[in-house]
């Protein structure tokens, strides 16, 4: 579904991806974890197209297409979510909306016809138990005044309203409580499927019990050091990152 | 002007034909005055502080034609029809061509107990001639140019409202302010006065319209005197074309405790100005005051207002926001002033600008004069262009990049529709700024 061959990015001048390889097949859930300013939040970018970033070399496949030049919302058209870390507050534009004219762009793109709004309430309101998101709360202006659980729900809930084939979630346990993240993984494991593939971008072991990967990656300095199952989340919230610092400082040249 | 004097001597002429024909009015007397200080102001230049970046004088030297005691010209109804704004069915009409109140165009249907709407000359001559003696001009004392002493010096063919004490006016009024461009470059002046008494409540909405492919300029002024425990709402609607250039001053003197809402909506037209004056002359009075100028093309809209606290314990809010596209400018000018009488004063502002173009511009300024020391003031503006990392996150979700600006930008104007109160005309500004936005798309 998703191959990721040698990419190597960065802003401006600043490299901040050196060379990354991962493979991620349909139905599979990979976790690429690493501590801070290891690179993580900056795979996620490059994949979803945010601007400001450039790719000096390495090719990303994503169902047969050259990812790196579709935009972003092409992307999202093929089927990649994105479910950010910081989402955005846009007032004025209720979350009803948004979706909507999301939901539709991706169906008049892929050649289907548009949801009406009654088909589209409809399924709204189905998909909305599952979050255990108010109505109103979509009535109102996207993310505007929204608490950080509340925002990170609403993160989840697109994804399940757009159904894409590939979902990457970054970060989306941070500024989460206990309550919050069952919640959120729920819904996750509710879009989990054969069909679907899952790229869950975590600094933290917590979420992956909820949400268990068939494969954890180790990202530090901008490359996967390390990849495993699932219990190499378990090992390195025992060791902490500092066990992977120094296994690849020994095996790096100076 | 047509004459290829200087506009001064053109008007001074036109001034003595009106003062001839009209003799025995009220009226007379505010015109000589408006003529007088006509006379000192002249026509604002550009080095004029309140005038700098509208360049009305250009205006003036332009082939119009102002007639003064005209027939109002003939409009077919399907002129008319074209005209009418939604809601219509459910709204008092007052229509005027040319600057002339057209009483046959016009049509009233709330009852003569609770409202009344006659021409300016016969309230000048009848009950209400002391009151409109008392404050038709008010606003001369606050805008020293002389546009608006201009309109002052014609002061003859509008209309005096008069809501009655006690009455909330279920229908809306509609001004319309209608230009017969057709046969040659027409300038306009209309001048209004509007009574709010105790306890009434009435919404108006004003639009601008000009029919024909010649230039029109329109000098329209209107003021409100509102008394206690009163509300009131006014809405401008400027949607015309790059042919139409206003100068639309409203001034809204608030006599006692009492609450207006002001929303101005520009969205075409050649040069546009507006004033609008707020003066808070007794405690407790509320003032809200916002706008929306979303604009492209060469259109400029230029904004002044003031808020003028001078009794204590008042509040006001204000908020203007911009869209400018291609060579569009705005101009926004915020004054908030607190007497020194007027502590306790809790005044807002705030102005926020979004420019599509590297051609489009805004000037904006907020000041603030206060002379009480117990004030919440504060004051804020912003330009800049459409936040990227918001018009990224929509794109993330498969929406195109002019679908995601159109959302965007709806969505910056959404808090200022909200405040019009009028559903079929929020509704219908709504359409027009969709459409508008979605016409972009190229």
């Amino acid at each position: 579904m998703l191959t990721i061959r040698n990419l190597h990015a960065g802003i401006e001048e600043r490299e901040i991806l050196n060379g990354i390889n991962l493979n991620i097949k349909a139905g599979e859930v990979h976790a690429i974890m690493g501590p801070n300013g290891s690179g993580k939040s900056t795979l996620a970018s490059v994949l979803a197209g945010r601007e400001g970033y450039t790719v000096s070399r390495g090719k990303v496949d994503f169902l047969g297409k050259n990812l790196l030049e579709l935009s972003p919302e092409d992307r999202a058209r093929e089927g990649l979510f994105l479910a950010f870390q910081y989402p955005v507050e846009i007032p004025g534009v209720s979350t009803t909306n948004f979706i909507k004219t999301a939901l539709n762009e991706i169906r008049k793109y892929n050649g289907e016809e548009p949801l009406d709004a009654l088909g589209f309430l409809k399924l709204m309101k189905e998909r909305m138990k599952l979050l255990q998101i108010d109505q109103s709360l979509l009535s109102r202006s996207l993310n505007e005044g929204f608490s950080g659980g509340e925002k990170k729900r609403n993160e989840i809930f697109q994804m399940i309203m757009l159904q894409p084939k590939l979902a990457i979630l970054d970060e989306t346990d941070s500024g989460l409580d206990i309550d919050a993240l069952r919640i959120v993984a729920q819904g996750v494991n509710q879009f989990r499927s054969k069909e679907n593939g899952i790229l869950v971008v975590t600094h933290y072991q917590r979420l992956l019990d909820y949400i268990v990967p068939d494969f954890v990656h180790v990202l530090y300095n901008g490359r996967i050091v390390k990849s495993g199952t699932k219990e190499l989340a378990l090992e390195l919230e025992e060791k902490g990152y500092d066990f992977i610092k120094n296994t690849t400082s020994e095996t790096e040249p100076a | 002007m047509r004459d290829m004097m200087d506009p001064v001597k053109y008007f001074t002429n036109k001034h003595q034909q009106l003062q001839d024909l009209k003799k025995d009015s009220a009226l007379s007397v505010i015109r000589n005055k408006g003529l007088e200080a006509f006379t000192r102001l002249g026509i604002p230049t550009l080095k004029h502080e309140e005038w700098k970046h509208t360049r009305i004088s250009g205006l003036f030297n332009k082939d119009f034609e102002y007639t003064i005691d005209q027939a109002v010209p003939s409009l077919s109804e399907k002129e008319i029809k074209a005209l009418r704004l939604p809601g219509h069915e459910e709204a008092n009409e007052i229509v005027f061509v040319n600057g002339c109140y057209s009483s046959s165009l016009s049509r009233i249907s709330t009852g003569d107990h609770q409202l009344r709407i006659m021409p300016l000359e016969e309230a000048a001559q009848n009950e209400y001639r002391e009151f409109v003696s008392k404050h038709l001009g008010h606003s001369g004392n606050y805008l020293k140019d002389g546009i608006n002493a201009l309109n002052t010096a014609f002061a003859h063919e509008g209309v005096f409202i008069h809501v009655k004490k006690g009455h909330a006016i279920e229908y809306p009024i509609y001004l319309y302010h209608i230009t017969d461009s057709r046969s040659n470059n027409s300038y306009s002046q209309v001048r209004n006065l509007i009574h709010v008494s105790e306890s009434a409540q009435v919404q108006m909405v004003q639009t601008f319209a000009t029919i024909g492919p010649l230039e029109s300029f329109t000098n329209e002024v209107t003021e409100i005197v509102a008394e206690r425990d009163s509300i009131t709402s006014f809405y401008k609607i400027q949607n015309e074309n790059s042919n139409a250039n206003l100068v639309s001053t409203t001034h809204i003197h608030q006599i006692g405790k009492s609450q207006t809402h002001t929303v101005t909506i520009s969205l075409d037209g050649g040069i546009v100005r507006n004033n609008l004056n707020m003066v808070l002359d007794a405690e407790n009075c509320e003032s809200h005051l916002s706008g929306l100028y979303l604009i492209k093309g060469q259109t400029h809209v230029d904004n002044h207002t003031t808020v003028d606290n001078v009794k204590p314990n008042c509040f006001s809010n204000e908020l203007y926001k911009g869209i400018m596209d291609e060579q569009a400018t705005g101009v926004f000018n915020g004054k908030i002033f607190v007497r020194p009488q007027a502590q306790k004063t809790n005044a807002y502002q705030s102005n926020k600008n979004v420019l599509l173009s590297d051609k489009a511009s805004v000037n904006t300024k907020p000041q603030l004069e206060i002379f009480a020391d117990d004030v919440k003031c504060s004051h804020g503006c912003t330009v800049g262009s459409l936040d990227e990392e918001a018009l990224f996150y929509l794109r993330s979700r498969g929406i195109g990049e002019k679908t995601a600006q159109s959302l965007l930008l709806h969505g910056f104007a959404a808090d200022i529709l909200e405040n019009i109160k009028i559903k079929p005309i929020r509704d219908y500004i709504d359409h027009l700024i969709t459409k508008r936005l979605e016409y972009d798309e190229s």
